[in-house]
């Protein structure tokens, strides 16, 4: 079981990929996107250096992304009204280090791939092996209240989803 | 004529609303490229067209089409999937060459907008 089917959430999701794109459910499709499930795993397991993510808490993913989709809307309103409505040498773009506890690669790229989408902060690189990451903020009014936001509504919620138990190890 | 003229007034009201609202929010992506200054400002205007612009507009496809064909199309969702996998990735890359190319010609004080003393990268300078 584990050997052909290294992740069940990796296989339903392409298998879901392949009914969407070709929008049917018909037995022929059905059967297809099964063995596409089965077999882009296994044929692309060399190129996941990392092994497969394991979601621990699917529930805090949903909460996490949910809350993310929210946020992305709020910037989105702060960022266009910032270049409509205000001069751009008034805009106090800076970088910010923020001190990083998580470890996971996968939670590390779910963490990448929120910060990037939401308008206004932009992702730069991992500084002292991992430990602290720089980020550039759009227009930065107070940098220790964006710390503490990365930290508890981003990292503290994938580390819950990725690594549950280093988490209860820190906070008893 | 195209069906668009007979859609019915409960689909053709939040269809537009999401096409007009798309279309707003991408063209003022587009001024952000025009009116910033420098390449570091210029980079954050992008992310509002690809999360909401292009949510917006594939949200007005859904409504459309389903009304259309009378069935439920959704595989709109995995474009604005796979544009947000992908987006961040390239964005990344940008940030990351811009800032090295600035260390490289010595230009810390660009990234840093000459008012801050913490370089960024600084402890990756060999």
């Amino acid at each position: 079981m584990k050997r052909w089917l290294p992740s069940l959430p990796l296989s339903f999701a392409l298998l879901a990929t392949w009914l969407l794109l070709n929008q049917s459910i018909a037995p022929a499709h059905l059967l297809l996107g099964s063995v596409l499930a089965v077999a882009a795993p296994l044929l692309a397991r060399p190129l996941q250096p990392h092994g497969h993510a394991r979601i621990r808490r699917p529930l805090a993913l949903f909460r996490l992304l949910w809350m993310s989709a929210i946020e992305i809307v709020r910037s989105c309103v702060n960022v266009s009204s910032i270049i409509l409505f205000r001069k751009a040498e008034g805009v106090n773009s800076q970088f910010i280090r923020v001190p990083l506890d998580l470890r996971s690669p996968h939670g590390l790229a779910l963490l990448s791939c929120l910060i990037n989408s939401t308008p206004g902060t932009v992702w730069v690189e991992l500084l002292s092996d991992g430990k602290e990451l720089l980020l550039h903020v759009f227009d930065l009014h107070d940098e220790q209240w964006w710390i503490d936001t990365i930290k508890t509504r981003y990292e503290q919620p994938i580390r819950e989803v990725f690594e549950p138990d280093t988490l209860q190890g820190e906070n008893p | 004529m195209s069906f668009a003229a007979s859609l019915p007034w409960w689909a053709a009201l939040p269809a537009a609303t999401f096409l007009v609202l798309g279309g707003l929010i991408t063209l003022i992506g587009a001024i952000g490229l025009l009116r910033l200054k420098d390449f570091y400002q210029r980079i954050h205007g992008p992310a509002i067209t690809i999360t909401l612009g292009a949510g917006c507009i594939l949200i007005a496809s859904m409504i459309y089409f389903t009304t259309q064909q009378s069935r439920p199309v959704i595989h709109e969702l995995l474009i604005s999937a796979f544009v947000l996998m992908s987006a961040p990735v390239v964005a990344m890359l940008i940030m990351r060459s811009a800032v090295y190319r600035d260390l490289r010609a010595g230009r810390a004080s660009a990234i840093t907008g000459g008012s801050n003393s913490q370089v960024p990268g600084n402890d990756k300078q060999p």
